[in-house]
């Protein structure tokens, strides 16, 4: 429990209306971890990401993150603090083309060299989207998209990126790519929260990782650890 | 044919009047999927504002105009943080929100009623009546003006919202609020600012409107607010370019109609394309299929 901890959750209660969907969960995560959260659907994976990025109010307990309280914090002011969220199902805005996205991923910096920087690294390991950049978001593919939502996310400068799903729908060649691309995420220093259904990929490239069930933390380790658990592996690894 | 392209420029005239009106409804829904039913009283209010300035308080236009202009802006940012704010980011149902409005219609329908009394009050229009020679044609000049004020407007606009900062946000918040929010957007202000901008177009739309029917009293706003809503619709709710051209549509056919001799059919005229539209593509000439989001 000591001061460095990048983003700490205690005893954590979030209800959606009157389901008690967190039921008093504790975690954290370190500079420059990949932390992954698994769970079957409903788990609460999301609800906890939503209610980190204050996207949804928490009942009980805190949220800090680099020393911050976040629990009662408006959404807009979690990400000027460092924190993006790309959220479940990409959600580009599909009406505006790709620069625009990645423009409004920036929407709180005011530093104009360093965003033309970050864009023309973005541009640089993404090729696809710098061919696309004056296409609208909604004719992009679906690897395309959340490599955008990624990307868009990268361009706030944050400390730490909270992923949900990054990998649901897409193919197994565009799941290593993407994958590839959160590690390039973590290794430019910022620190990574995953949600994964993909549980095998997610534990083979996170640090530490929690499983959650119906709202409650059950176990957590090193990932490695985790990988040749054999409760982990009859619930999430396919036997 | 001159008749018919004077017709048609007196349809312009109107119809931009009503895409005026009907941006500040499209707006405002594309972003909160609220129908502002008091937005037709903003024209109201934004009227009796110019008349105090000019009629009582004895200012002069070039003091009148932008001071009526601010006072409707803020007046449209006031009503927005204290009747619909709270409610926005509790996230109530959209009825709710509704009924607000209609709840803020009758409110500032009964105070202009309490101040200025029932009875409508004359309003010294400021540009004369007179026609200008245009291509061989002799169109008013209050059509005019007000046409190429609205193009102006609607112009700018439109270029704020397609390159502007504050305007790239506006259509990120329109498209995706939580996607938004994410981005560190306080779409809470952008809202205030939707409402400022829509409530400035209406006053403008206000002014113009009643340099040709200088008539004004506390319910007039309903009519004008109501054919505006209908372009709003016809245009595809949500959409700027779709108000735009609905209101457009709505002045011509309207316009039309009167220069056949069946003016006391134009309202008829007018609803009656909202259904034909409502029947053949619910979501307006350019709404887009609605999606639903997660």
């Amino acid at each position: 429990m000591s001061a460095e901890k990048m983003l700490s959750v205690k005893d954590l209660h979030v209800y959606y209306g009157q389901i008690h969907a967190i039921k008093g969960i504790d975690f954290e995560v370190e500079q420059n971890e990949i932390v992954t959260l698994i769970g079957a659907n409903g788990a609460g994976k999301t609800t906890i990401l939503h209610t980190i990025s204050g996207l949804i109010p928490a009942k009980e307990g805190e949220i800090k993150f680099c020393g911050n309280n976040l629990t009662a914090m408006a959404a807009h002011n979690v990400t000027k603090l460092g924190l993006s969220h790309v959220p479940e199902g990409r959600h580009v805005f599909s009406e505006m083309t790709v620069l625009e996205n990645l423009e409004m991923g920036a929407y709180t910096r005011k530093d104009r060299s360093k965003i033309s920087e970050d864009l023309d690294f973005i541009f640089t390991r993404l090729p696809r989207l710098k061919e696309r950049r004056k296409q609208n978001a909604g004719t992009l593919s679906g690897g395309e998209q959340q490599m955008l939502a990624i990307g868009r996310a990268y361009m706030a400068k944050p400390k730490m990126m909270l992923l949900d799903e990054p990998t649901m729908g897409l193919s197994p060649l565009l799941v290593g790519e993407i994958f590839e691309i959160i590690k390039l995420v973590n290794q430019m220093g910022v620190t990574i929260l995953l949600v994964e259904q993909n549980a095998k990929l997610a534990l083979e490239i996170s640090n530490r990782a929690y499983v959650l069930e119906t709202g409650r933390m059950v176990m957590n380790g090193l990932s490695k650890d985790l990988l040749n658990d054999e409760r982990v592996k009859d619930a999430y690894l396919g036997g | 044919m001159d008749i018919f392209i004077l017709q048609l420029i007196n349809g312009l005239s109107l119809g931009s009047i009503y895409a005026l009106v009907a941006l500040g409804y499209s707006m405002v829904y594309g972003i909160v999927k609220l129908i502002n039913f008091a937005h037709g009283d903003i024209i109201m209010v934004s009227c009796f504002t110019m008349y105090t300035a000019m009629e009582i308080a004895g200012l002069p236009l070039l003091v009148s105009i932008p001071l009526t202009l601010i006072l409707t802006a803020v007046l449209g940012i006031i009503i927005e943080k204290l009747a619909y704010d709270r409610l926005i980011s509790k996230g109530v149902e959209r009825i709710s929100l509704l009924i607000t409005a209609i709840g803020v219609s009758i409110f500032l329908q009964s105070t202009f009623q309490l101040i200025f009394k029932a009875d409508s009050l004359r309003y010294q229009a400021f540009l004369p009546s007179k026609t200008i020679s245009l291509f061989g044609i002799e169109p008013s000049l209050k059509s005019v003006v007000t046409i190429i004020v609205s193009l102006v407007l609607m112009l700018a606009l439109t270029l704020f919202v397609k390159l502007t900062k504050v305007g790239k946000a506006m259509r990120a918040a329109s498209e995706d609020a939580s996607a938004a929010k994410l981005m560190g957007i306080n779409t809470s202000n952008v809202v205030a600012f939707t409402f400022a901008i829509g409530s400035l177009l209406a006053a403008v739309a206000g002014i113009l409107y009643f340099e040709s029917y200088p008539r004004i009293e506390p319910y007039m706003g309903g009519m004008l607010g109501l054919k505006a809503f209908v372009a709003a619709v016809i245009g595809g709710i949500g959409s700027i370019p779709g108000a735009m051209a609905g209101g457009l549509i709505l002045g011509v056919a309207e316009a039309m109609t009167v220069s056949i001799g069946l003016s006391s059919y134009s309202d008829a005229v007018v609803f009656g394309i909202l259904i034909i539209m409502l029947v053949l593509k619910p979501s307006g000439l350019f709404g887009k299929n609605i999606r639903e989001k997660v």
